[in-house]
């Protein structure tokens, strides 16, 4: 069972270097145990491009594509046998990059 | 035997029954949703069948077994067109039936993924209610002051985040254990006042099999967690208010109030029992939680021998420390019900009067509000009172208490 753990964020370019080593370390330990599938940063929502390929030509619209006071800066995709376990390595994520974060399965 | 005593062993195998039933399921099937119709469809069999052909000898294992057959039956016509996943499903079908013991651990299993933290809190109380306690939908809004509608779509949500995010169907690890009881408790005490004070106009005031099951409960999770002091104050609390089931409603089915049971009728173990669980959290010296507050104070009810001497001052005390703990507005609408005794019905009153706007729809409220208008001698505004009370209960006792209580007014 996998899941998508999404990091909550509402201040650009705002992450420590703190909060990079302990993640770094949360990422370790995901590794270690056989969580990991994959995780990355994200660049901030001003970086964002919306395209719309439906058409005969593609369309490139800068910006996002809804403008929020929260967005997300990250993510982790996680492998877990089910919420409980998922829930801890949020939690422990959560505390690693020092932000709140949101747990979905993937279908 | 005469369809009436069929219908009555029908209904008590719903109560008794009914948990097991789903849990087996659940555990064989890994859905809630299959579980949950499949025992559902088994009880309207039971309803069907047993009057003819008379009731099984073993009620609960023939209701397991129909469940079953139920939930296979919807599982093949969902996969006819996926014969792998067919394959899969049907495996779980050679699960044996557990012993008694390893049944009733698998009904805590329910209740702990009931009441799962990932769920909302008014949709775990439903989803154990429903699931757990057997109640239908309506009983349960009703529990609640809640639509049907918005009632049957918690519980449809809940069921489907629990499938999609696979909330496990199992007893938290120690570690996670504490801060997964207290989620529980609360859903047990719900259970426990819908059995204390019964609704429906056909209902019997007090469904005792529903008290009794949230006795069961919260003295199986005491076992679990004897260290617990909020286990212990809701097992306490249910106790001592269990005990006074007796003289709490007359022959002719009206209530009847503490101040006017007769203390005799009072069940003097239970009592015993939850003075011991009381005086027991007391010598620990830990800073109580509500429930313990709540026992605490129906420990202090049932320690007068007669209503005239009871401590009020003391209750009172423990309600401002409730309050502390719980400022809702029920708790305030006790606390001045109590007020009352000690600085008269005017100071009551004016308490009252301020909670009016959160309880518009709680029909203790104006019962309560009845009473103090009664003794403050405004009785045209005690009828009205009593009028809003008769409308919005739906405890068949509590609406006979009432009437005659408006229609003496004269």
């Amino acid at each position: 069972m996998q899941y998508l753990v999404s990091v909550i964020d509402d201040t650009p370019n705002s992450a420590t270097s703190d909060e990079a080593a302990d993640i770094n370390a949360f990422n370790d330990g995901l590794r270690a145990d056989g969580h990991w599938v994959f995780a990355g940063g994200l660049g901030a929502p001003r970086t964002a491009t919306v395209v719309d390929g439906r058409g005969a030509e593609a369309m490139f619209i800068d910006g996002p594509f809804v403008e929020t006071k929260e967005w997300l800066s990250g993510f982790w995709i996680i492998e877990a046998a089910d919420l409980d376990v998922a829930l801890k390595l949020a939690a422990a994520g959560s505390k690693a990059c020092n932000r709140r974060v949101e747990v979905r399965p993937f279908l | 035997m005469s369809p009436v005593d069929v219908g009555e062993v029908i209904s008590r195998a719903h109560h008794e029954e009914w948990a097991r039933v789903v849990a087996i399921l659940n555990r064989h099937f890994g859905d809630l949703d299959v579980a949950e119709e499949a025992a559902a469809e088994a009880f309207a069999t039971a309803v069907e069948r047993w009057p003819a052909d008379g009731v099984p000898p073993n009620p609960g294992g023939w209701l397991t077994t129909t469940a079953r057959r139920k939930a296979l039956d919807r599982i093949r016509r969902e996969n006819k067109r996926d014969d792998k996943h067919k394959q899969a499903q049907m495996m779980y079908d050679d699960v044996p039936r557990d012993s008694v013991g390893a049944v009733d651990d698998e009904r805590l299993r329910l209740i702990f993924t009931c009441c799962h933290p990932a769920l909302a809190p008014e949709a775990r109380v439903a989803l154990t209610l429903r699931m757990v306690g057997g109640l239908t939908v309506p009983e349960i809004a009703r529990a609640f002051l809640a639509q049907e509608a918005t009632m049957r779509q918690r519980i449809t949500r809940a069921k489907a985040k629990i499938k999609a995010a696979r909330i496990p169907y199992r007893v938290p690890s120690a570690d996670d254990l504490p801060g997964r009881v207290s989620g529980v408790l609360a859903v047990l005490f719900l259970v426990f006042n819908e059995g204390y004070l019964a609704s429906g106009p056909d209902t019997d005031p007090v469904r005792h099999d529903l008290t009794a099951e949230a006795i069961r409960l919260a003295r199986l999770l005491r076992e679990l967690m004897p260290e617990d002091g909020e286990v212990a104050g809701l097992l306490a609390l249910m106790l001592l208010t269990e005990a006074r089931r007796a003289a709490r409603v007359t022959g002719n089915g009206e209530l009847v109030t503490l101040d006017k049971q007769d203390r005799g009728a009072w069940d003097a173990a239970l009592i015993a029992e939850g003075h011991r669980l009381v005086r027991e959290r007391l010598a620990t010296g830990q800073a109580p939680g509500r429930y313990q507050i709540l026992a605490a104070i129906n420990a202090v009810h049932t320690s007068a021998r007669d209503a005239r001497d009871t401590d009020w001052s003391q209750i009172v005390a423990l309600y401002d420390q409730l309050v502390r703990l719980d400022p809702s507005p029920i708790v305030a609408l006790n606390r001045a019900v109590a007020i009352a005794e000690i600085d008269g019905p005017d100071v009551a009153l004016a308490i009252v009067d301020r909670l009016q706007g959160e309880l518009v729809d709680y029909h203790a409220y104006f019962a309560a509000r009845a009473d103090i208008l009664r003794r403050l001698g405004r009785i045209e505004e005690s009828r009205a009172a009593y009028g809003r009370a008769i409308a919005l209960a739906g405890n068949t006792a509590e609406t006979a208490y009432l009437t005659r209580r408006r229609d003496q007014l004269g």
